[in-house]
């Protein structure tokens, strides 16, 4: 396969669009982790069960005849309230304690959540059909569904809209405070536990968004949480943890990435190049530090 | 020290007697037994040296990969076998199962080690939650990546030798218990003995400030990839043997199964208490009657159960039993305690 690249310039092109379009909506996935590890020092494992179960709510809107793309309204709200009864049941007990403690619970919960939607929604891989067809460029070279020009175009609002929430409101400004010094900001009349759930929440319909436009324009099963979880975390790490514009970047970057990890090292390495890379990067994130003897931190 | 002689004559001989004992649980013991291993194994990173890992399940899986490949590769085609897909088209007698099972037993130890010395560098340069993130993007990476690759069964999986008709029904059960037995035997003498002298403290140093074991003039990441090395021969013993009882290898569900023997690990550890000899031993004998209990009473429900008993775990219970006992009863692990102290501190109360 490896000399198609080379050989069809198109296929490139291809591959880079159907990258930024992927990588727009893995950024907003990144964004929300982004949130709560800034606000609250936690790492969510769950993020991308989280996703997924936001693409069922999506999934089954379109079972009942409801056109999918609603779903990116109710799925966030569905998902905001799921996201506070997490943080209300598990969450607010580890935010203070040590991050391998988030990571272990919150790897409990993912654990938790694959099978749950496993026993509801069944173990097939499933797919709202938006029915709105494709854009042909280049002379029909480059196919591109319109379902991820949708997604991303609805990604890019949201993400918008949350910025310029995060700005202007009072929550914002207090989980932007909370973010900042969590003591100081309580000493100044910030609920902070409820600043916490907000975030959470927050973060809980971010991913309901996401999950949502995952469910039109790809596929989504079960099982495929944990690889959103790391695309995210491997965005955050790259990006810094309150850079949007390397957010958005860097997942761009990922999505392209894996479209050309897809072309030329076959589908069933995609999955695995993705978790490879987080290693690379961190391997060399780490000899990058060492030189001047620090570590990642 | 007598009890403690007699506390080991006791378990020696209750392991020796177990199979026949209780001969319908045979597989259920080997398996406790590879499980207690992965667990001290664990133990030596999570507990003692403060690197929470989730990458132990790569030398486990890599063990087992190995051990069958070479116990099949000696004397037929290996690409064949996997193609055929544990059709019986090649049989091994019993002289070759054995010699195979005991050269991939040596691989699977000793590539592992030298695996783990290989990446110990970079990995372990990493710190707290990056290194834990990144193990276990490397042991869900090298499920993905077996399970793409063709010589060794790719996505349908690789069946391993059967094992060959030696006159008695019995003897498969008994042969890898006993296999599962002497590595744990093995293991708990080996981790003991490291225990016992200046490396558990240079692992404990590194736990409790890195920095300022560094500046005492320790070589913290020679000591840390000697640790990581030794939990991979182990796991890769581990690995191989549960290779050949389960009888079958499938890259993400049973040789690199983070979502399930990786955090098995890691919980049994937690569980048990991690930090202490024998915390890892009981966590795992608890977590397995547990887990056997509730897969076979509520069959379905396990992952959920599963999910619970982590949360659980690591909310309510993080310093496990042994560290709940020690706190309860500091005088049974040789900490001295101040009686005026403890008085000043009950009126506190």
């Amino acid at each position: 396969m490896d000399f198609m690249v080379f050989q069809y310039p198109m296929i490139t092109v291809q591959a880079c669009l159907d990258g930024i379009l992927l990588g727009i909506l893995f950024a907003l996935i990144a964004y929300g982790m982004a949130l709560q590890w800034g606000v609250m020092n936690i790492i969510n494992i769950a993020q991308g069960d989280l996703v997924i179960l936001g693409g069922y709510i999506a999934y089954f809107m379109y079972l009942y005849g409801i056109h999918p793309a609603w779903g990116v309204i109710v799925s966030p709200f569905i998902m905001y309230f799921v996201g506070v009864g997490i943080y209300k049941l598990v969450i607010n007990k580890v935010v203070d304690r040590d991050l391998f403690i988030s990571i272990l619970a919150t790897f409990g919960i993912s654990i938790l959540f694959m099978q749950l939607m496993n026993f509801a929604f069944g173990a097939d891989v499933v797919l709202a059909n938006s029915g709105y067809g494709t854009t042909f460029l280049f002379d029909n070279a480059v196919v591109l569904p319109n379902s991820k020009i949708f997604s991303a175009f609805i990604s890019i609002i949201f993400a918008i809209c949350l910025v310029i929430y995060m700005k202007k409101s009072k929550l914002g400004r207090a989980i932007r405070a909370t973010a900042q010094n969590a003591r100081a900001a309580k000493i100044l009349g910030v609920d902070t536990e409820k600043v916490y759930a907000a975030t959470f929440g927050i973060n809980a319909a971010l991913c309901g968004v996401a999950g949502a436009l995952i469910s039109i324009t790809f596929t989504i099963h079960p099982y495929m949480g944990l690889p959103y979880t790391i695309r995210s975390f491997m965005i955050v790490i790259v990006a810094g943890l309150g850079n949007l514009p390397g957010v958005a970047m860097s997942g761009m970057g990922l999505g392209v990435f894996e479209e050309f990890a897809d072309y030329l090292l076959g589908t069933e390495f995609r999955i695995g190049s993705v978790f490879l890379l987080l290693v690379l990067i961190l391997v060399y994130r780490r000899f990058k530090l060492s030189r001047k003897r620090e570590y990642l931190k | 020290m007598n009890k403690n002689i007699a506390l080991y004559a006791a378990i020696l001989i209750f392991g020796l007697a177990a199979p026949f004992v209780f001969p319908a649980f045979k597989v259920q013991l080997s398996i406790l037994c590879i499980l207690i291993v992965l667990a001290t194994t664990w133990n030596i990173q999570g507990g003692e040296m403060g690197y929470n890992t989730f990458g132990n399940i790569l030398f486990y899986g890599l063990g087992m990969y190995l051990c069958a490949s070479v116990q099949v590769g000696m004397f037929f085609p290996l690409a064949e076998w996997t193609e055929s897909g544990g059709e019986k088209t090649f049989v091994h007698t019993p002289a070759q199962f054995f010699q195979g099972m005991a050269a991939g037993l040596v691989v699977a130890a000793v590539v592992p080690t030298i695996v783990a010395g290989l990446i110990g560098y970079a990995i372990l340069g990493l710190r707290g939650h990056y290194f834990a993130i990144c193990t276990l993007g490397l042991g869900v990476a090298a499920g993905e990546i077996s399970g793409g690759i063709e010589i060794i069964g790719a996505g349908q999986g690789f069946t391993t030798p059967p094992f060959p008709n030696i006159g008695s029904l019995e003897a498969r059960g008994e042969f890898f218990y006993f296999l599962s037995f002497g590595v744990l035997i093995l293991t708990f003498l080996a981790v003991r003995a490291i225990y016992s002298t200046r490396f558990k403290l240079i692992l404990n140093a590194i736990r409790d400030n890195e920095d300022k074991a560094e500046a005492m003039g320790i070589e913290t990441m020679k000591y840390k990839i000697i640790g990581w090395m030794v939990s991979a021969f182990f796991c890769g013993l581990a690995g191989g043997i549960m290779g050949g009882l389960v009888g079958y290898i499938d890259s993400t569900d049973v040789a690199f199964d983070g979502r399930e023997m990786g955090v098995f690990m890691v919980l049994m550890a937690i569980l048990g208490g991690k930090g202490t000899l024998w915390g890892p031993v009981i966590g795992a004998t608890l977590f397995h009657i547990f887990k056997e209990g509730f897969w076979t009473f509520f069959l379905g429900w396990q992952y959920v159960a599963l999910g619970v008993l982590i949360v659980v775990i690591v909310i309510y219970f993080p310093e496990g039993l042994m560290g709940w006992l020690r706190e309860k009863y500091p005088e049974r692990f040789g900490e001295v305690v101040d009686e005026a102290d403890r008085k000043a501190q009950v009126e506190l109360k």
